[in-house]
């Protein structure tokens, strides 16, 4: 079965520093993959590289074509990216934000956002605030409510735990994966608690200095306690 | 450090020798026309000191110009109690005036990021127009008023353009001298300490106001004396004088020329002269090239090619010919050089 | 220094004069501040822009169109102006310095008057607007259909406008895009492309307010100079980025103005402009971000 996703060699650079040298993975349909590592390792750096939001050079493939290298491609390709800071656009309300998440598509956007709703019921009842002045967890949901806004078939979930409760992340989590099994999405994650995306992921990468050091199924990795230790922190 | 500096007025003395010698070997005519020349250079020379040092822009400079056309006029035609004043006199107290309302700009510009001061300054340019059309018993109005022609004074021999020339490009190398010095000295120093630290610049305050403040007022009395020198020279003042559009010429020579260099200056004061006083010539000369079709009658060609180049030459070169826009806006307007 | 005779008929008639050239201001205004909100440079060439598609209204009109049917061609004309100069010569500097910006937008300037000049000539020409200069009686005051005329078109622009920003999904892009240009090419829009169109709009918005007030003040190359100052200062008053600022602003720039320059002798009729400056830099040290504004205009 080929991947939906597939970067091959991907190098990526912020001006003169190279940030990435020649990653390589894979994320299949409906897979959850966690990306792994310290901090500085290249993890944002990677989803920048998919989404096409950093200067890269390499093979990206994507639902079997090669994704070129604009941000909008990879939105109309059907690619959700949820970066650092949530993405949010802090002055529009939740309903536009909303709207904005289903940009590419062509569709009733009410009927889209009443999707999304069942899934952050609580965004509901905000809809016409103002979308800086939700609380952290809140403006994590509406990142994600956007992202599903267009039914994409991959979300690039960067640091979902970032700044949040244990029990909103939790949450947050397991709405993942409600949303998972009823629209097939697949998700590329990058977390910093390694335990928490082991968890919930199939299958994960672990980066370091620009490179993948490590990488195999969730079971894999936690059980092998050398690769805990040395890369995952417990 | 010591080569440096007796270079550097070793080429001071050579420019001063080769300003004497001159008029020698031109008409009395360019002579005259290398004096008005001279006369945008000294403003030129003065707005560097402020763009360049102190990082402030005005795109109202030719108000100041106007400034120090007008007091001179004033001053030589209707005088003090009745007393006319003899037109030399009167371009330092014309430097004066202009420098003082530099000050009252400089002042309240103090409060202002580069885009709002840019704004308000041009709103300054196109706004002065207006003071000698509602002061017209004492400014004249719309026509104006009439200088004496020029005329050599003290009795000396030379040509009355002769006369001009060397007045203007000898007050030109004394305020090369006084720029240098500022430059050179704890005000400079202070502006260029601090432009290469923001830190040290937050936490200087009160110096750096002061040091920015009497920038602006030391370019507006350049302003003035070369407004004056002007005035004296064409023997009338009025409103079309000084157009707006010389203001934004001044900036763009700026940006083009660089600050740090005297041949940018010379090149870009020769630029002013061409695009105000020699238009109609220039849409001449264009109109002899095979396949163009002027009309002297509609003197637009040289500011078309003046706003091309200044367009083309900014894309090349986004910080200006040889960084000049860098050095001339640095960290100190980091809101205006900042990428947006 | 006040003028003693005061009527109220008389004041009616300078307050819609007011609210008149107040609707000019703010339609270049807020061209202003769409450009601002996109780019974070001011086009010191909006105004130069503006009477140059009306000088093409105007040849439009010599070649027998009527001013309604010479309208909308004069419209797409200044979009399409608009969207390629940002494309062509902002595009290459927008994401460098903006004094950067300034001086290119500065020999834009130059380049479109000088042009103005070669292509009509420099000395003014009058223009035959839409609007017939009778009067008509509001309630015992004479009111000038034009000035009627000009508020009308100007208001249903900026309603238009208001529509099309909150409401369509090209408007919202439009917005996103100018507020935060990451997150907007993340969900698909072309942020290039809208700061394009924000070019075309605000050129469009410059082309009716030269369009409006060429009978009024006669079309020659530099008919704009000084009311682009009046929509800088109204601009700013507003609020550089608000868009609400920059109508409201030029409302009651232009009230004010035709008020004091009636009204207070010493200011008069040349002192309006002077005045104007004034008043933007006294709101600009009490008030440095304007009325409405957001955006710290301080240094440090």
């Amino acid at each position: 079965m080929t991947a939906l996703l597939r970067l091959d060699g991907v190098e990526a650079r912020y001006g003169p520093v190279t940030a990435l040298h020649g990653i390589s993975l894979e994320v299949g349909e409906g897979e959850l993959v966690a990306v792994l590592g310290a901090n500085g390792a290249g993890k944002t750096t990677t989803l920048r590289a998919v989404s096409g939001t950093v200067q890269r050079s390499g093979s990206v493939f994507f639902d079997g074509a090669k994704l070129a290298r604009r941000p909008d491609a990879a939105a109309r390709a059907g690619i959700a990216h949820v970066p650092e800071g949530r993405g949010t656009f802090s002055e529009l309300s939740v309903w536009d934000n909303l709207r904005l998440g289903a940009y590419t598509r062509r569709g009733s956007v009410k009927e889209e956002a009443r999707r999304v709703f069942d899934y952050f019921p609580r965004l509901e009842e905000r809809k016409s605030q103002q979308a800086g002045t939700l609380s952290g967890g809140e403006q994590q949901m509406l990142a994600l409510a956007r992202a599903m806004m267009a039914r994409p078939k991959l979300v690039l979930l960067d640091e979902p735990s970032l700044g949040l409760a244990p029990m909103l992340v939790t949450e947050i989590f397991d709405r993942l994966d409600k949303i998972r099994s009823e629209e097939g999405a697949a998700v590329l994650v990058v977390e910093q608690n390694a335990n928490l995306a082991l968890a919930h992921a199939a299958r994960a990468y672990v980066l370091e200095v620009g490179r993948v050091v490590v990488s195999g199924s969730s079971a894999e990795l936690r059980a092998d306690e050398s690769v805990r230790r040395s890369y995952l922190g417990y | 450090m010591r080569l440096r500096l007796a270079l550097e007025l070793l080429s001071l003395f050579a420019l001063a020798v080769l300003i004497a010698v001159v008029p020698r070997f031109v008409s009395s005519f360019t002579a005259y026309e290398i004096a008005t020349v001279g006369m945008y250079f000294i403003a030129l020379l003065g707005l560097s000191i402020l763009t360049g040092y102190s990082g402030q822009i005005s795109l109202g400079h030719g108000a100041f110009m106007a400034i120090g056309g007008y007091t001179t006029a004033v001053l030589s035609v209707d005088g003090i109690y009745g007393h006319q004043i003899r037109d030399v006199w009167t371009i330092p107290i014309a430097g004066v005036v202009a420098g003082v309302a530099g000050l009252l700009v400089g002042i309240p510009a103090l409060r202002l990021s580069g885009l709002y001061l840019a704004l308000i300054t041009f709103g300054l340019a196109v706004a002065f127009r207006q003071i000698p059309l509602k002061f017209d018993h004492f400014l004249g109005g719309t026509s104006g008023k009439v200088l004496s022609l020029l005329t050599t004074p003290f009795g000396l021999s030379a040509a009355p353009n002769h006369w001009i020339y060397y007045l203007t490009w000898g007050i030109a190398f004394v305020l090369l001298v006084v720029a240098w010095l500022f430059v050179r000295g704890k005000p400079g120093r202070t502006l260029k300490a601090i432009r290469d630290s923001e830190i040290a610049a937050v936490s200087s305050g009160i110096s750096l106001a002061r040091y920015k403040t009497l920038a602006f007022a030391l370019s507006a009395f350049y302003a003035g004396v070369a407004g004056s020198l002007y005035a004296i020279a064409r023997g009338f003042m009025n409103p079309d004088v000084f157009p707006v559009v010389l203001s934004v010429y001044l900036v763009a020579a700026l940006a083009l020329g660089g600050v740090d260099s005297f041949l940018g200056l010379i090149l870009g004061a020769s630029a002013i002269y061409v695009l105000i006083n020699r238009s109609a010539d220039v849409t001449h000369w264009l109109d002899h090239l095979p396949a163009v079709n002027l009309d002297p009658q509609r003197p637009g060609m040289p500011d078309v090619i003046f706003g091309a180049v200044l367009i083309v030459v900014l894309i090349l070169l986004p910080t200006g010919v040889g960084g000049a826009l860098r050095r001339l806006f640095g960290p100190l307007t980091t809101r205006l050089y900042s990428k947006s | 220094m006040l003028i003693a005779a005061f009527t109220w008929t008389e004041f009616a008639q300078q307050l819609a004069a007011g609210i008149r050239q107040g609707a000019v201001f703010a339609g270049l205004a807020l061209a202003l501040v769409i450009i601002y909100r996109s780019t974070r440079a001011i086009n010191f060439a909006q105004g130069e822009m503006a009477t140059f598609t009306t000088f093409v209204c105007w040849s439009l009109m010599n070649h027998g169109l009527s001013f309604w049917a010479a309208f909308p061609i004069v419209l797409v004309i200044a979009f399409a102006g608009g969207v390629a100069v940002e494309r062509t010569i902002i595009r290459p500097v927008e994401n460098g310095p903006v004094i950067t910006i300034v001086i290119v937008t500065l020999g834009l300037a130059l380049l479109l008057n000088g042009l103005m000049s070669v292509i009509w000539g420099g000395g003014n020409r009058p223009f035959d607007g839409p609007f017939s200069t009778r009067t008509i009686d509001v309630g015992g005051v004479p009111i000038s259909l034009q000035d009627v005329g000009i508020v009308v078109v100007s208001f249903v622009l900026v309603a238009l406008l208001a529509v099309f920003f909150r409401f369509t999904k090209l408007g919202l892009a439009l917005r996103a895009a100018a507020l935060n240009r990451d997150s907007s090419e993340l969900v698909g829009v072309r942020v290039g492309w809208m700061r394009a169109f924000g070019w075309g709009l605000a050129a469009v918005l410059g082309a009716v307010a030269g369009m409006m007030v060429a009978p009024i003040l006669f079309l020659d190359p530099n008919m704009m100079q000084t009311i682009l100052i009046y929509a800088f200062a109204a601009a700013v008053l507003g609020g550089l980025d608000s868009p609400v600022g920059a109508v409201v602003g030029g409302l009651l720039l232009g009230v004010a103005i035709t008020l004091l320059g009636r009204y207070v002798g010493f200011v008069g009729e040349e002192l309006k402009l002077p005045a104007a400056l004034l008043l933007i830099l006294l709101v600009l040290v009490v008030k440095p971000n304007g009325l409405f504004g957001r955006v710290a205009v301080r240094r440090v």
